[in-house]
């Protein structure tokens, strides 16, 4: 009862937080001097919604957001498996954990942008590099979340394993892995979202398509309602994907969760 | 006599969360000096007993009263002390007893003699200068006793402090809480689970009911000082509030 | 009393063990030639003040620590690792978290690969002993204390442990969901009796459950003194007799440091 309550009391806050947001927005651009440069959030959604039928460049709104969200799970997956392996080897090994993380601590604090020219260099131009983009903006947070995850997993549930006959693999597979879960899947949501920031730097590599070069080709032509346009775009998708993954999270962690 | 003086008045204390009632009607008194004992089963409200009786929770009838006053924190001079030991970890013992006094807003030379005098009843004379982490469990305890009684507390208010104690420094700290007690002449009113310690400390007995809470039954206890755990008359009490409470 | 009686095929053994630890070039001693042997389907109470190094002899029968000196067998063979022929039970129960309580406590058949109808059954016969049955699919935060101390016991029993090795169990619980839970062990003992190793700082809960007391001294931990309990059992927290036990052990025991 009291639960539902504070549900319904939660999004009512989103959607007045949101509302509000935009109706500053308009007013803002109807009545200040901001509004001789930047167009308000109707003509925005106006353009948004023509592209439903005509297309920007190539494609309409549909077919960029295929191509770039298409980029970004091709990424965004690859930088997950890889990084919860490379994160849970750090977290149970001290060999690992000595070797990979100072070259990580190294390498992590570099933005995906300043890749693109090697990227390139080595990829060429089609969507490898893209996909690598994404990779690079995604990897470092899966990985250390499962790095602190693995790390965390209490000692004594390990001895109790093995007191129980549990083989090292077993306890990797039903001990480690379980327990770092609520930490991977945080820092498998935070990649999400990085991950679609990326897109604009991704897509800055040769793209014809996707949100991120909508934003770039209303950038090239001083189209302003176009680049809102593709921010707009990318902001609800982010959204969205967030929503999902916690949703994921709730299902898959379900013991994690302290009310019942 | 001023041992018939009421401190603390409670009557009719209803406390409901939504439609639930926790907390059903309960009147008692504690008298001036007096040690009284509340147990109940587990899971029985307590928390929510004490929460109201302190006043952190809006009690949703009812009266609670102090020298026949409604009860105001800032008023009347109420000390707790609960299970785990808040002490202040990057305060000296000394610092930690003070503290509390500094608070009422006392003058030094009022804080340096009680915190003096505090520290030698407890006999943490030669740890004033330690810090928390410095000291064991039973020291701790001791710190956290002590800057009760600094305040000079006209309520002490305590939920089983030594639920996590083994029994022999229980036995120990209980010991020199009665005496603290009978030095000080504090009314105390002390909450716990194990009913050994209730009729080991008590004067009287507050036997609580599952929830909606109410008050089952109140017993006297009369037994003379020093108690002895393995007498026929001690045992007599505590088999008598076991079996009012027994849920096990 | 320095020394007990050696038993005949004991089914824990502990010889001249030693126990030492280094840190930071500091050395700790904490379990000081120790010799003990329990018997088959002995319930043994290891009782001390504080932190006098009990967890420690848990940890060096169950192989979770090596002895720095001395040898301990079980079932006459000696102890070098972990193993499933000795089943644990913590004070902060160590449940996975994730497992639901069928999980955990058909856990330790799952490792060994029992397969699924068998240990199902098994489990289930566990879960229903110490009183679970209706919350086989609970998470353990959904458990209150006492349930979560019952799913460790049913865990560490489904496994078919030769021994049981308790630390203090009980430590957390309040005095009387304490009560109820020596209560429950005591009948669930009887039942499928084990040889048992119980460690407890609360000399009633001692009294209360054991065959045979070991007191330990302060840190670096020896024993002290040996009682044999020979109450009936079960036994009455307040009969003149346990009470008498309680304090003659109590009055004998190191002051907590």
């Amino acid at each position: 009862m009291k639960h539902m309550n504070e549900k319904m009391e939660k999004t009512l806050y989103a959607v007045l937080a949101i509302a509000s947001f935009f109706l500053a927005w308009e007013l803002l651009t109807a009545f200040t001097p901001a509004g001789e440069t930047t167009p308000g959030p109707v003509e925005v959604l106006r353009l948004l919604f023509t592209s439903f039928f005509e297309p920007i460049g190539k494609f309409t709104i549909y077919g960029h957001l295929y191509y770039s969200i298409r980029r970004v799970l091709v990424g965004y997956v690859v930088a997950t498996v890889l990084g919860i392996i490379v994160g849970i080897a750090m977290g149970t090994s001290r060999y690992a954990e000595a070797i990979i993380k100072p070259l990580f601590e190294l390498i992590r604090p570099i933005p995906p942008i300043a890749w693109i020219p090697l990227v390139i260099l080595w990829f060429g131009v089609g969507e490898l590099p893209k996909y690598t983009i994404i990779f690079i903006g995604s990897f470092t947070n899966v990985t250390l979340n499962a790095y602190t995850g693995a790390q965390r997993v209490d000692p004594q549930l390990i001895g109790c394993a093995k007191m129980l006959g549990t083989s090292d693999r077993d306890i990797f597979l039903r001990v480690i892995l379980p327990s770092s879960l609520p930490q991977i899947f945080a820092g498998m949501q935070v990649a999400l979202s990085t991950a679609w920031m990326a897109v604009l730097a991704a897509e800055m590599i040769g793209a014809q398509e996707g949100c991120g070069w909508i934003i770039l080709r209303g950038s090239d032509t001083t189209n302003i309602p176009l680049v809102l346009v593709g921010m707009v775009v990318i902001g609800v998708v982010g959204l969205l994907l967030a929503t999902i993954m916690r949703i994921a999270e709730r299902r898959l962690c379900a013991w994690n969760r302290m009310d019942v | 006599m001023s041992e018939e003086k009421v401190k603390v008045k409670v009557t009719h204390l209803t406390k409901k969360f939504g439609d639930l009632l926790v907390l059903d009607d309960i009147s008692f008194n504690v008298r001036e000096g007096e040690f009284l004992c509340i147990v109940g089963p587990t899971g029985c409200g307590k928390t929510t007993f004490l929460n109201s009786l302190t006043k952190l929770y809006d009690i949703t009838a009812g009266e609670i009263l102090v020298n026949g006053e409604p009860v105001d924190l800032k008023k009347h001079n109420i000390a707790y002390i609960f299970q785990e030991y808040s002490t202040f970890p990057w305060l000296k013992v000394e610092e930690n007893i003070r503290y509390g006094l500094k608070l009422k807003k006392l003058p030094e030379d009022v804080i340096r003699e009680r915190t003096d005098e505090v520290i030698r009843m407890v006999g943490l004379e030669e740890f004033r200068n330690y810090y928390p982490d410095q000291l064991s469990a039973s020291m701790l305890q001791r710190v956290v006793i002590a800057r009760a009684f600094a305040v000079k507390p006209e309520l002490l208010i305590m939920d089983e402090p030594y639920g996590q104690l083994d029994i022999s420094l229980r036995f120990k700290l209980e010991d020199e809480l009665i005496r603290l007690w009978q030095e000080t002449k504090t009314t105390v009113i002390f909450i716990t689970h194990n009913i050994e310690e209730a009729v080991y400390l008590s004067e009287r007995i507050l036997v609580l009911t599952n929830k909606p809470t109410k008050i089952k039954k109140e017993i006297v206890n009369t037994l003379p000082r020093p108690r002895d755990v393995t007498a026929p008359d001690f045992v007599e009490i505590r088999n008598h509030v076991t079996d009012l409470i027994k849920w096990w | 009393m320095e020394q007990n009686g050696r038993i005949e095929n004991p089914m824990i053994s502990m010889k001249q063990v030693k126990k030492r630890f280094e840190s930071d070039g500091r050395v700790k001693e904490v379990v000081d030639t120790f010799n003990l042997d329990v018997k088959e389907n002995e319930f043994v109470v290891l009782f001390g003040p504080g932190q006098c190094g009990k967890t420690t002899l848990i940890n060096l029968i169950a192989g979770l620590e090596l002895p720095t000196e001395g040898e301990i067998q079980v079932d006459g063979k000696k102890v070098e690792a972990p193993g499933p022929d000795r089943g644990v039970v913590y004070q902060t129960t160590a449940l996975f978290p994730f497992c639901t309580v069928m999980g955990n406590v058909e856990f330790g058949p799952k490792s060994r690969g029992i397969d699924k109808k068998t240990r199902r059954e098994r489990a289930q016969y566990f879960i229903d002993l110490v009183g679970l049955q209706g919350f086989e699919k609970s998470f353990p935060n959904q458990l209150s204390g006492g349930m979560r101390q019952r799913v460790g016991i049913a865990r560490a029993y489904c496994n078919d442990p030769k021994v049981m090795l308790l630390d203090e169990p009980f430590g957390h619980l309040d005095a009387q969901t304490r009560y109820m839970m020596e209560e429950e062990l005591e009948k669930i003992w009887q039942k499928e009796k084990r040889t048992v190793v119980f460690v407890t700082n609360n000399i009633e809960e001692a009294v209360y459950l054991a065959d045979r007391i070991i007191l330990l001294t302060n840190c670096p931990t020896k024993i002290k003194a040996e009682y044999q309990v020979d109450l009936p059992r079960p036994r009455s927290y307040v009969d003149p007799a346990f009470l008498k036990l309680r304090q003659e052990i109590l009055d004998n025991t190191d002051e907590t440091l």
